[in-house]
């Protein structure tokens, strides 16, 4: 009954997000941490991309002959996640620089040997 | 005609006075503005209260498209009750703020400052007012990242290691919100809370379903700091400037417990779903874990203010403890706590902010002799300290009271009794700091301490005042928790 991409795609996604939260989580690299999350946060905007896909449908375009089309509201509601993604990357990076000059390094095991000392 | 406008006046005001932060720029003319929206936020959201205990539930459609398609607001009992939280607390810091400001923020930055606090409070009441699930993550991450930056402010760089690590453990939190909504999307077609809670029930227990009520609660469980998803929430309290503390002690985990609420009891509140995977339960033991986990960990801080935060993580517990009952009692208990904890914990954070900017630290060594120097901060530190340990005529004794009430109906002895040994605990962690700073000489920085300004002062009373006043007279708020809770179990069960 299911056709070729079948729940393939959900399969990717999650393989995808797992690999994101386990960079956040098994580097202690502060820069590779947003890496990670960021990775973890983009394949949640593929999974609801996903799932806006109506068979056989084409672009949500207003247009003649255009009957069947893809649901856009997932499309809508992942493009305000882009930009709450994009904020939060930049103000995890802007964050990183601070802790960088204040600490002189973005390694968690060192910040926290600095930490422990004051 | 404004009337009918409330609900989205009450977002709208604090969100769009904030941008006009950035171009007054003028220090002391930015608070006076923050000043004003917070007073103008207040009236609005009591009035809102005041009408929906009269008339029921108030619908506010967005741009006039209606629900399920647009977003609309829907204000009940419960939400209306956290509102005048969150804009009662949000009124009291911003008096409270500028001297704290003063000695804790560049001046180049204070208009910065105030900027966050503007949109942290619009986050947070945009979460609490709306009726759309994709709406609240929206509000969720605005409260979220500019309470980030808030707490970076903090002088101590710690604060910013505190900033980056809640960053990262609230994103992974909000980002499991969004996937549990995307679920529920995918599962019904719809995104509006109440035309969810409509939806659910009729698909039972699916799988996706069950997939999302786990996104969803370990999401909004990081977002509350409920045990053992709390690793951010002591950094993050301990550095953050003091007006910030009390801002987001008293409001933002608040929030939080409610949109749980939100999910758990009006979401899934008629589904079987509960029946088939426990969150009761598994609610019930985190809740016991965190009262015991924070309270023991709190008597051997030696600085106050992180003392505090873990003492707000017990009170975390306590609030989840009376959700997991899942009775009228039980589930009014949470919620009237809510409004206790804010009202006891932000003036014992305000309290602490007086001391550090008389005497420059926090620490057990800070506070010592300063009965003496500092009588009226001590004194509301003191009647704070004596709401978290629940002794009657506070505020806390009327929440542990019903909690325990709660337990009894159950036939939960064992619950009855975890929670009187827990208040025990608490007495345990506030006597400490009452010798320090009754019994001890003054140290020599304490020395020259004076009294707090009446400026830190009068709003530090409010708050204490308010956790007395309603700890004597509790009828107002227990009215409307038992109301809430009510409407949240009618439809449920």
């Amino acid at each position: 009954m299911e056709q070729f991409p079948g729940l393939i795609p959900y399969w990717v996604i999650m393989v995808l997000m797992m690999m994101g939260l386990y960079i956040v989580i098994a580097h202690g690299n502060l820069i590779k941490k947003i890496v990670g999350l960021n990775v973890f946060q983009v394949s949640v905007f593929l999974l609801y991309i996903t799932m806006a896909k109506v068979e056989g449908g084409t672009a949500p375009i207003l247009a003649e002959g255009i009957k069947l089309y893809s649901n856009p509201l997932p499309h809508v509601l992942i493009l305000t996640a882009i930009v709450v993604g994009v904020a939060t990357t930049a103000l995890g990076l802007a964050l990183v620089v601070r802790i960088h000059n204040a600490y002189g390094t973005i390694e968690d095991e060192e910040i926290d040997k600095l930490e422990d000392q004051t | 005609m404004i009337a009918q406008h409330l609900p989205i006046l009450q977002i709208v005001l604090p969100l769009m006075a904030a941008p006009v932060c950035m171009v007054i720029r003028h220090p002391q003319v930015v608070w006076i503005w923050a000043t004003l929206i917070t007073f103008l936020c207040l009236p609005i959201s009591i009035a809102l209260l005041v009408q929906v205990m009269a008339e029921g539930v108030i619908v506010y459609e967005l741009g006039g498209w209606a629900a399920p398609w647009g977003i609309e607001y829907r204000i009940d009992k419960l939400n209306a009750f956290v509102l005048v939280i969150v804009t009662a607390i949000g009124a009291v810091v911003m008096p409270y703020a500028r001297r704290t400001v003063d000695t804790e923020i560049p001046v180049s930055r204070v208009y910065l400052f105030y900027t966050m606090l503007l949109l942290c409070e619009a986050g947070l009441l945009g979460i609490t007012i709306t009726g759309d699930a994709f709406n609240l993550f929206v509000f969720l991450e605005v409260s979220s990242l500019s309470s980030y930056v808030l707490i970076s402010f903090g002088k101590d760089r710690r604060a910013l290691t505190a900033a980056y690590r809640y960053l990262i453990m609230g994103t992974i939190g909000a980002t499991f919100y969004i996937i549990g909504v995307g679920l529920m999307y995918n599962a019904t077609g719809s995104l509006n809370i109440y035309d969810l809670s409509k939806i659910i029930p009729e698909l039972g227990g699916s799988r996706t379903i069950q997939a999302a009520l786990a996104f969803l609660t370990v999401g909004l469980g990081l977002k509350l700091a409920l045990f053992p998803m709390h690793m951010w929430l002591p950094n993050a309290y301990t550095y953050a400037p003091s007006a910030v503390t009390v801002f987001l002690a008293a409001t933002a985990t608040k929030v939080a417990v409610y949109a749980l609420i939100r999910v758990t009891y009006t979401i899934f509140g008629t589904v079987d779903i509960l029946e088939i995977v426990p969150v009761q339960d598994m609610f019930m033991v985190m809740a016991v874990i965190a009262m015991f986990v924070g309270s023991l960990v709190a008597t051997y801080q030696v600085n106050v203010k992180r003392m505090l935060a873990y003492s707000s993580l017990a009170q975390i517990g306590y609030m989840m403890l009376g959700l997991s009952f899942d009775t009228i009692t039980g589930v009014a208990a949470g919620i009237v706590h809510l409004f206790n904890h804010a009202a006891m914990k932000g003036g014992l954070f305000m309290a602490l902010g007086a001391v550090a900017y008389r005497v420059g630290g926090v620490r057990l060594e800070h506070m010592a002799g300063l009965g003496k120097k500092m009588p009226w901060t001590m004194a509301s530190f003191v009647a704070g300290g004596l709401g978290l340990i629940g002794v009657p005529l506070t505020v806390g004794f009327v929440s542990k009271w019903y909690l325990v009430q709660a337990a009894l109906e159950k036939g939960w002895w064992m619950i009855a009794v975890l929670i009187v040994v827990c208040s025990l605990l608490a007495v345990i962690y506030v006597w400490r700091v009452v010798e320090v700073i009754y019994f001890l000489p003054a140290s020599k920085v304490a020395q020259e301490a004076k009294e707090a300004p009446l400026s830190m002062l009068i709003p530090t009373w409010v708050l204490i005042g308010a956790s007395i006043y309603f700890g004597i007279d509790a009828t107002t708020t227990l009215d409307v928790a038992f109301a809430a809770a009510r409407a949240l179990l009618g439809d449920g069960g």
